[in-house]
């Protein structure tokens, strides 16, 4: 019986060991990489104990280019998300109040759609308008997928606040849009502030759009890590440490607001 | 009485200022005013753009001509359906790619939801590091699971070689490679189907599973008989989105063979894209993208549809 029990603990511990270690080696051996040697990266077998050298990132973020692409790909992540919130939250807490499930099938059928359905017409449209690589056309063709995830994700914490309290800010004459100014928006803040992260996060992980939409000037991170890699395929160490620098914000960021995102992260397919 | 009241109140309130006749009409109107905008833009960046590229279908057109569109009717259908070489390879590439998604992500997920939702020292830990892998910006991750492939001194041959298997080829072999890129899929939306099956799990009754330990079943048993029929609503779900999203891979499929070797990866969306982007076939492009579109839609209807029954 005891034995059974050890078993079985053990059994445990071994799955999830393995279940963790095969979500985190990629990150893991990115995170090794950055620090080795391009003679060191090279070796095989691989070598797991290596004097560590910071050259890759000295280089990485030594190029007048990367940070500019990070510059461009946070003003187009942080834009997008502010103009997806400003549309987004007054929708979101419609849909919350008066339940109009319609309008929140309307957000699931654009998240279903395939971002390159939208890509060509767009591409003439900004041609014509010669707004290709211009920070507004970017932004506005992130918002499609932006948008959706903003106020999905909010529809949730506005139906979080109590109705009550608003019932009691009507009685005391309070307008509708007041309720929603001095009650809702208050008590659904930090709420908020998790959607703007993850709108974020989804902008800067895009790769779709930018590539072809933004150009010289708005190119965002990862299409520089893209272009990076066409040219120099061998900078394994300058390669990984481009990615982390590209990864570890984002994952920063998630990890703060973990507990706040799963409805987005799992977009359209959990209620709570 | 009542009447009398309510005109003695409408007597003694002043007339309204001009604002508060607006702010009142606001707020009549205030169901349709507020989702207003974002109705509006999704229709400008979403419905418009659709209902061009199904009128830009009927036309032939290449951006690099300095001709405009020529309408030809339904011939780019019929060029797609009956004589295009690479759209019924990309339609089978797809669906393979989709269905091995599938099952990978929703099996490897119910196993690690099921082991996350017992509580254990750390479980908070852990659950936040699952998560990670669908967080990373896809691109780069790519890009590090392309070093790990590589066929000569690639960690994941070495990886190979301690448990006594022979090394692969991975991306570069026609052979290995939507095996190697299903890997990477899965290993990157398994976090996803983790947390559709945690929630469920989480949503689960007691009851049935007192009852069959009381009645002595095994845990195999108690998982076979009762989780999974209860859980079926949930798994049923997670296997639809994650259907509607592995159709339309493109991130880790561009960025790793660019559809290749020779088209051995190439999925429709891949397709879509360097027949519009690379060739400037626009018109040919805008036939590909409706019937792509009605791929996915299809899937996501019935989404949909099992979505409301199973809520």
């Amino acid at each position: 019986m005891v034995a059974t029990r050890l078993a079985r603990r053990t059994g445990f511990w071994l799955l999830l060991g393995a279940s963790l270690a095969f979500l985190l080696f990629p990150l893991v051996w990115m995170a090794l990489g950055s620090f080795k040697t391009q003679v060191d990266f090279m070796a095989y077998p691989p070598k797991w104990r290596f004097s560590p050298t910071l050259a890759n990132y000295a280089k990485v973020l030594g190029g007048s280019d990367f940070l500019r692409f990070a510059l461009n790909s946070l003003i187009i992540a942080v834009g997008s998300t502010l103009l997806s919130l400003l549309v987004g939250t007054p929708a979101a807490y419609g849909i919350a109040r008066f339940r109009q499930t319609r309008l929140g099938m309307l957000l699931l059928s654009a998240r279903m759609a395939p971002g390159i359905a939208f890509l060509i017409p767009w591409f003439i449209l900004f041609s014509k308008l010669r707004m290709i690589d211009t920070y507004p056309a970017v932004m506005l063709t992130h918002m499609v997928v932006v948008l959706p995830l903003v106020v999905w994700v909010l529809v949730g914490f506005f139906e979080e606040v109590p109705a009550e309290l608003e019932e009691a800010g009507l009685i005391d004459g309070c307008t509708r849009l007041g309720v929603l100014r001095r009650i809702a928006l208050p008590l659904a803040r930090p709420g908020i502030v998790a959607t703007a992260i993850l709108g974020i996060i989804s902008s800067w992980n895009n790769f779709i759009f930018s590539l072809v939409i933004a150009g010289n000037t708005t190119r965002t991170l990862p299409v520089a890590i893209f272009n990076f890699v066409s040219y120099d395929s061998l900078n394994w160490g300058g390669l990984t440490a481009a990615s982390t620098v590209i990864t570890l914000p984002v994952l920063v960021m998630a990890f703060f607001v973990q507990k706040h995102i799963v409805r987005g992260l799992t977009f359209g397919a959990l209620k709570g | 009485m009542a009447t009398l009241a309510s005109g003695q109140l409408a007597a003694s309130v002043p007339a309204r200022p001009r604002g508060a006749a607006v702010e009142r009409w606001i707020d009549r109107n205030l169901r349709w005013l507020l989702p207003g905008p974002a109705v509006a833009t999704m229709f400008l960046l979403m419905v418009f753009p659709l209902v061009y590229t199904a009128y830009l279908s009927l036309h032939e057109w290449y951006a690099s001509s300095v001709l405009g569109p020529r309408f030809i009717g339904l011939q780019n259908y019929v060029q797609l359906f009956a004589r295009d070489e690479r759209f019924w390879p990309a339609l089978v590439t797809t669906l393979v790619f989709t269905v091995g998604s599938v099952v990978l992500t929703v099996t490897l997920g119910l196993g690690i939801a099921h082991l996350l939702v017992r509580s254990f020292p750390g479980r908070g830990l852990a659950r936040t590091l699952m998560l990670l892998p669908m967080i990373a910006t896809p691109v780069a991750m790519a890009l590090v699971w392309m070093t790990m492939m590589s066929p000569t001194i690639g960690v994941l041959n070495w990886l190979l070689s301690l448990v006594g298997l022979p090394p692969s080829a991975w991306v570069s072999s026609p052979k290995s490679v939507i095996a190697a890129l299903l890997l990477v899929e899965t290993w990157m939306w398994t976090p996803m189907t983790t947390l559709i099956c945690l929630a469920g799990l989480a949503a689960l009754p007691g009851e049935p599973f007192e009852s069959a330990r009381v009645d002595g079943a095994s845990s195999w048993q108690v998982f076979w008989h009762v989780t999974l029929p209860l859980l079926r609503a949930t798994l049923v779900v997670a296997a639809l989105f994650r259907t509607i999203d592995a159709l339309k891979v493109f991130d880790i499929v561009y960025v790793m063979t660019e559809g290749g070797p020779g088209f051995a990866s190439e999925t429709l969306n891949l397709y879509v894209f360097q027949t519009s982007f690379k060739y400037l076939n626009l018109g040919y492009a805008s036939a590909l993208i409706v019937v792509f579109f009605t791929v996915i839609a299809a899937a996501s209807l019935l989404l949909i549809r099992v979505r409301r029954t199973a809520w």
